[in-house]
């Protein structure tokens, strides 16, 4: 019998320097995170602009979170600094709207931090399913 | 004063100071007044005017003209030399080229209000000691200038101009306390459902026309995201609610922190959607989370998203973000 479970879509914005490395750590070390999340690699968090996010809403994510190296550890000096000001303003307005916080997040995970992406991915996916789909920021056209 | 800037602008067009004139000139009705480029004394005196119903920032059209050939004197209002500041230190107007007038502001008037007050087929309005005499196919009504007076002018936060080559009239003061933010806080005390309730009521509102994005002067992208074809976005209305909201999020995410508040964006919405709450949210937070900051104040100050600081507060960080 088949038991249609639901899963959370989630779209994990990684930058190629810290995070992505941690996500292929935790891959090396055989630490589990959950098949749900999808991986987008990005040279630096501050790459991912707004519209990003809102996108990725458009086409089904349900859950949406960026990680980059920890402040003072990047690759470009100051991309994360950026990355925190701008997300912290969206997250903000996203809340303001009625969107569900929880629904977003930064987390700073270092190349070595192979257990921290494994362990953050799994606590986001879990906050995610909680919450259920996503609904406030669907695009009908999209749907299946 | 309407006479008295008249008469600087053809003293300045006479002596070669400068070529063009940039202000207001008279429409079809007596509130419809639109922006215009005055060449000749004649022109300025066939249509000039400044009155209540002179709402329009004049500081956007500096994009284009300040790029033409010789210089072009504008009349800015108090909110109007922010923006021009805005401008300047984007590097989108060439100062060299403007002559800057500041004229003084007391507020100005919405005729929606009049409307709302069930005055219909207005002919003329004559503007006198703080009370308007709006004469109507239906007889003459009178109405206390601060009843028709525009909801963003009610909150003003500055009167005070912050740049000007010559000043007419008196200089007013900036209000630190002019409680602009109280709505933004009403709905920050409302809980998320009420909240997304609202914004849906509002924004489905919204027909696409793009009147906010093309009269803001923080908005002067020669290309626009939300005209690109690859962006995801149908650039039409009511196709779905995500629509909508991508657009006003995004628009108003691409000018926090050079946002000066004019309220143009809520002036010109056809809909009356209040967007000037989405902008007012970025200020607020951005002065709650790095310190206030008033664009267009200071040409040389550093723009909030610009710059940064290693205690900055986390991304979702605090009881509410």
């Amino acid at each position: 019998m088949q038991v249609n479970e639901y899963k959370p879509k989630i779209v994990a914005f990684c930058c190629n320097w810290c995070s992505y490395a941690g996500a292929d750590g935790a891959g090396s070390a055989r630490l589990a995170y959950p098949a749900e999340v999808k991986i987008i690699r990005v040279p630096c968090s501050c790459r991912v602009n707004p519209m990003f996010i809102l996108r990725a809403f458009q086409r089904g994510a349900d859950g949406v979170i960026i990680a980059g190296c920890h402040p003072g550890d990047c690759h470009y000096t100051s991309g994360n600094y950026f990355t925190r000001r701008r997300m912290a303003l969206l997250f903000s307005m996203l809340d303001y709207l009625g969107i569900e916080r929880e629904r977003t997040r930064v987390e700073w995970i270092s190349a070595a931090e192979g257990a921290k992406f494994s362990k953050t991915m799994s606590e986001f996916a879990a906050t995610v399913a909680s919450l259920g789909e996503n609904k406030r920021l669907e695009d009908l056209r999209c749907k299946q | 004063m309407q006479a008295m800037m008249e008469k600087r602008a053809k003293e300045l067009l006479a002596d070669g100071t400068v070529n063009r004139v940039l202000g207001w000139s008279a429409g079809e009705f007596p509130y419809d007044i639109t922006p215009a480029v005055f060449e000749t004394a004649k022109e300025l005196e066939d249509a000039f005017v400044y009155n209540d119903f002179c709402a329009a920032n004049l500081s956007k059209y500096l994009v284009k003209e300040s790029r033409k050939e010789g210089k072009i004197l504008v009349f800015l209002k108090p909110c109007d030399t922010y923006s021009f500041n805005q401008l300047l230190a984007e590097h989108r107007i060439l100062r060299e080229n403007i002559y800057v007038i500041g004229v003084p502001c007391y507020g100005k008037a919405d005729v929606e209000k009049l409307k709302a007050m069930g005055i219909e087929g207005i002919t003329g309005i004559v503007m006198q000691n703080g009370t308007y005499t709006v004469e109507t196919v239906y007889g003459d009504q009178t109405v206390k200038a601060a009843d028709a007076m525009a909801e963003r002018c009610l909150s003003c936060k500055s009167k005070k101009h912050v740049v000007y080559d010559e000043l007419l009239g008196d200089e007013g003061e900036v209000d630190a306390d002019c409680n602009r933010f109280d709505m933004v806080e009403k709905l920050e005390a409302m809980t998320p459902d009420e909240r997304f309730a609202f914004w849906r009521g509002e924004l489905s509102r919204c027909i696409r026309c793009n009147a906010c994005r093309n009269v803001c002067p923080a908005c002067t992208c020669e290309q626009c995201v939300f005209d690109n074809p690859n962006s995801g976005v149908s650039q039409k209305a009511a196709v779905t609610s995500f629509e909508e909201n991508l657009f006003h999020i995004i628009r108003a995410f691409h000018v926090a922190g050079r946002c000066t508040d004019c309220g143009e964006c809520s002036r010109v919405c056809p809909q009356h959607i209040p967007l000037h709450l989405l902008n007012r949210k970025f200020i607020k937070d951005i002065n709650e989370f790095y310190g206030d900051y008033q664009a267009g104040a200071d040409p040389e100050a550093k723009p909030p998203l610009g710059t940064y600081d290693k205690a900055d507060r986390e991304a979702g960080e605090g009881g509410r973000h």
